[in-house]
């Protein structure tokens, strides 16, 4: 299966937009008519074929896009892919858990080779072709985090495991909506989460942080997070909000089927073997309005979702300036017939 | 099953390393390469014994480099409850036996400045492998291993070859003490001290690092614990509707996976929390040997580790 | 006391001596003298085995340190100003042995500083007695431009570098031992709330 990748942009000109395929793909996160803070953590085991979550590593058509963006992002500010010292054995493990599930799952594009610690990597999208020494960083032209995740979809987190709680101590995070790495970088699993309202008090952290203390190698988690963008801006960082932040405020009832997206994170979570850190994966993907609304099941839904979320989650989304001209829009796709449980899109 | 994945291996190696300790080498029998772990972890070994499965955690001493195989080291118990008995008297070369996935809970902490391992007798199998680790990383550290006598140093040939003066023995026909008041004083700040050995010198020790100044975040250790013994009494299961007897050498959890009821489990050492349940009702009083839970858990009486736990009573009902 | 209500700003639970340290590292700024006075008046022992390093704050006076000096402790490094303090302890950490137990008292961006500067030493902020004594001004890295500004008592207000208006959020740095200040007038430019005075 060889994938199209298109050629798009995420800024400026904004000509990000989703294939007929890529669209039944998306991995719509809500399952029901309405949301709140769940944990909602579930095995990470293959799903259906095509989808998000038939392999371990998604590549889809915007992997040449998002990696060029990736790389523009890091030239302007290149705070956003930092390790502490102590990480050096993580980073190996992560380089060695991307690698190789690109290349078994997506032959065609990509190819590891191992001999020993004396490694070969082919990366045909991009036109790379590196010989390195695994554990050897003079042999990679970046630390291997870094090397490997400019050539990976999401954002990648590695958390170190001591004194029973997890400390993000390196990150790769360029797609991130409205966190940053510079300032969250050594923090621990409760700290990091601080800004995010109510679900401290229901105990959603405390639970998580116990679950994944125990997280075992080779039974890797996902759950999904959402949120919503304007524009299809992959880089939504604080760093940069004076500059995208104004977005938000060019939303009308005529451009908000293109403009207003559905930003979903796919978020995987592995124990690494070699340094029993946690990698922490954000992929990010964007829908249009008029995109999502092409699965009625799913206009209908988010319809309902947005109508009736709560002040607080609508203000830490940042979605309250634009959420009134976004649920007008959608009230005309939702006719007010039931929806079927579960994500999928109904049969056609 | 819910201890997580587990790998089907063959014993290929077996050492008598000392009259009581033997080391075995386990190779995969898929093939497939052994996952790489981090120094400290420890794996399940299932043993099917000829009316049960045993179910003990023993830490992984080494990896062979390209993943062919896995070594540990068993201490044969005089009060074994079956475990390191079979392994002693029914593993042979060829044996085939099944291994859960690696699981750390006595980590390297990775910011530490300096390491300070500690073994006494059968606690040297993590210590070896962090040593290593230690050792491959370029970072600074000192190992002090305590055994009863030279004979019993399952690890030393082993341990000297790879780390030279920074192996400090303490033999105990020698009058060689572990004195931790000698090890401890001029440290440098960002030290971390790592002890594994039988619980008492696991108390002193830790008790010494306190004495010396050290803060209770440098201050780690493993406890290898075998399931209490105790009692028999019985347990049911509200929602699954079983009941069953846990008999006086066996623990709750070993009784409910006899019952056929799958429950999970990583450490079987009451350290990491993961087979935590819920008390409905207890007939009598809990008897509490974990590490994990808390004070206040514990006087909740809601609460019980079912791997080395038990009821001093005659009925305990949990949710589940 | 200050609110715990932030998840990630640390809790400063009061200097406590520890009975079992081997050696007492010290360090206040302004007022966080008066926390240091509290916990050493009259232990001897502890002073024996004690370094002092104080530099007095904006606005503290230099009775402070006189008071400290008068407790007589092993080592007294009275010092003009912050940084020559921070200086002072760096070269202190370089040769300091574990049973040194680290305690820190004044504002909170003297206390992020120090504990910043102990981790890089190897010590667990965790290990390191705090206590928040004076003023309740926030130390604020601006997540723009990252230039950091001392003393912020209201919000929003004016980065000191870039000139971008910042409303500083409740999210703590251990690392940066500062709190997060986010453009105020993103979406709008020139949308600006009336400044509060919030952290006196």
């Amino acid at each position: 299966m060889t994938i199209q990748f298109k050629q798009e942009t995420f800024r400026d000109d904004f000509t990000f937009s989703n294939s007929p395929e890529a669209i039944r793909r998306f991995p719509f996160p809500f399952d029901k008519d309405e949301y709140m803070y769940a944990v909602n953590i579930e095995q990470h085991m293959p799903g259906p074929v095509k989808s998000p979550f038939e392999f371990p590593i998604d590549i889809d058509e915007h992997y040449v896009s998002e990696m060029r963006d990736r790389a523009l992002v890091l030239k302007e500010d290149p705070l956003r892919c930092q390790s502490l010292p102590h990480m050096i054995t993580a980073e190996w493990d992560l380089l060695e858990l991307l690698m190789e599930s690109m290349a078994k799952n997506y032959p065609e594009h990509f190819t590891l080779t191992r001999d020993g610690d004396r490694w070969h990597w082919i990366n045909r999208p991009l036109g790379i072709d590196q010989a390195f020494t695994f554990g050897d960083v003079s042999t990679l032209p970046q630390p291997p985090m870094e090397y490997v995740t400019r050539q990976c979809q999401g954002d990648f987190a590695l958390l170190d495991q001591r004194l029973d709680n997890l400390w993000m101590d390196a990150g790769m995070i360029t797609t991130q909506a409205d966190w940053s790495l510079d300032f969250d970088i050594g923090m621990n699993f409760m700290e990091w989460h601080a800004p995010v309202p109510l679900a401290h008090d229901m105990g959603i952290f405390e639970r998580a942080l116990k679950f994944l203390l125990n997280l075992q190698q080779g039974r890797p988690v996902r759950r999904l997070n959402w949120t919503m963008t304007v524009n299809p801006r992959l880089d939504t960082s604080p760093e940069n909000y004076h500059k995208w932040g104004a977005d938000r405020t060019t939303v009308t009832p005529e451009n908000v089927g293109d403009k207003v997206h559905l930003r979903v994170e796919l978020q995987a979570l592995w124990r690494l073997p070699r340094s029993n850190a946690i990698v922490f994966s954000i992929r990010a993907y964007m829908i249009k309005m008029n995109e999502l609304v092409t699965i009625p099941k799913w206009g209908r839904r988010l319809h309902r979702v947005l109508r009736d979320l709560k002040p607080e989650l609508a203000d830490y989304k940042g979605l309250t300036r634009y959420r009134a001209d976004t649920v007008a829009y959608l009230a005309k796709h939702d006719d007010g017939a039931p929806t079927s449980p579960g994500f999928f899109p109904d049969p056609e | 099953m819910s201890g997580g994945i587990e790998i089907p291996v063959r014993v290929v190696e077996i050492e008598q390393a000392t009259a009581t300790v033997k080391r075995f080498r386990f190779a995969p029998v898929s093939g497939e390469p052994l996952p790489p772990f981090s120094s400290g972890a420890h794996v399940v070994v299932l043993m099917p014994a000829a009316d049960r499965t045993i179910r003990n955690a023993y830490s992984l001493i080494d990896r062979a480099e390209d993943g062919s195989s896995y070594r540990i080291g068993v201490l044969r118990t005089p009060q074994s409850r079956g475990g390191s008995a079979f392994m002693h008297e029914q593993v042979t070369v060829g044996t085939e036996l099944k291994i859960t996935m690696p699981v750390n809970l006595f980590p390297l902490v990775h910011a530490g400045r300096k390491h300070l391992l500690i073994a006494g007798g059968i606690g040297i199998t993590p210590i070896f492998a962090m040593a290593e680790e230690l050792r491959r990383t370029d970072a600074s550290y000192e190992i002090h291993y305590a055994m009863r006598n030279t004979s019993s140093g399952a690890f030393v040939d082993e341990l000297r070859a790879r780390h030279g003066d920074k192996l400090k023995l303490y033999r105990d026909d020698f009058q060689e003490t572990l004195a931790v008041d000698a090890i401890l004083p001029n440290q440098p700040l960002g030290a971390h001290l790592y002890v594994c050995g039988p619980a008492g010198m696991i108390e002193a020790i830790l008790e010494g690092g306190r004495e010396a100044g050290w803060p209770e975040e440098n201050l780690h250790s493993e406890r290898f614990q075998a399931p209490p013994t105790g009692e028999p009494f019985s347990v049911r299961l509200a929602k699954a509707g079983i009941a069953c007897e846990v008999r006086g050498d066996q623990s709750l959890l070993e009784a409910l996976e006899q019952a056929g009821v799958d429950a999970p489990f990583l450490c079987r050492g009451g350290a990491c929390g993961q087979c935590e349940a819920a008390v409905i009702e207890a007939d009598g009083e809990l008897v509490h040997n974990d590490h994990y839970l808390t004070e206040a858990d514990r006087a909740s009486g809601a609460k019980i580790m079912l791997c080395v736990s038990r009821l001093k009573g005659r009925e305990l009902v949990l949710d589940l | 006391m200050l609110a715990a209500t932030i998840k990630s700003r640390p809790i400063y639970e009061g200097l406590r001596l520890d009975g079992r340290a081997k050696r007492h590292l010290v360090a206040a700024e302004g007022e966080g003298a008066l926390a240091v006075l509290d916990m050493l008046a009259g232990e001897d022992a502890a002073l024996a085995r004690a370094t002092l390093l104080y530099a007095p704050g904006g606005s503290a006076g230099q009775e402070h340190g006189a008071k400290l000096a008068a407790l007589r402790p092993d080592g007294f490094h009275p010092l003009p100003t912050q940084p020559t303090l921070l200086n002072r302890l760096e070269v202190i950490l370089q040769t300091a042995t574990m049973g040194t137990r680290i305690y820190v008292a004044g504002t909170e961006g003297f206390i992020g500083k120090v504990v910043a500067l102990a981790q890089a030493h190897g010590v667990d902020p965790q290990s390191v007695r705090t206590e928040h004594r004076g003023s309740l001004a926030r130390r604020v890295q601006c997540v723009h431009c990252k230039g950091m500004t001392e003393n912020v008592t209201a919000s929003p207000f004016v980065c000191s570098h870039c000139g971008l208006n910042l409303f500083v959020r409740d999210h703590y740095s251990r690392r940066l031992g500062a709190f997060q200040g986010v453009c105020v007038d993103a979406e709008v430019p020139g949308e600006i709330p009336p400044a509060e005075e919030l952290f006196r």
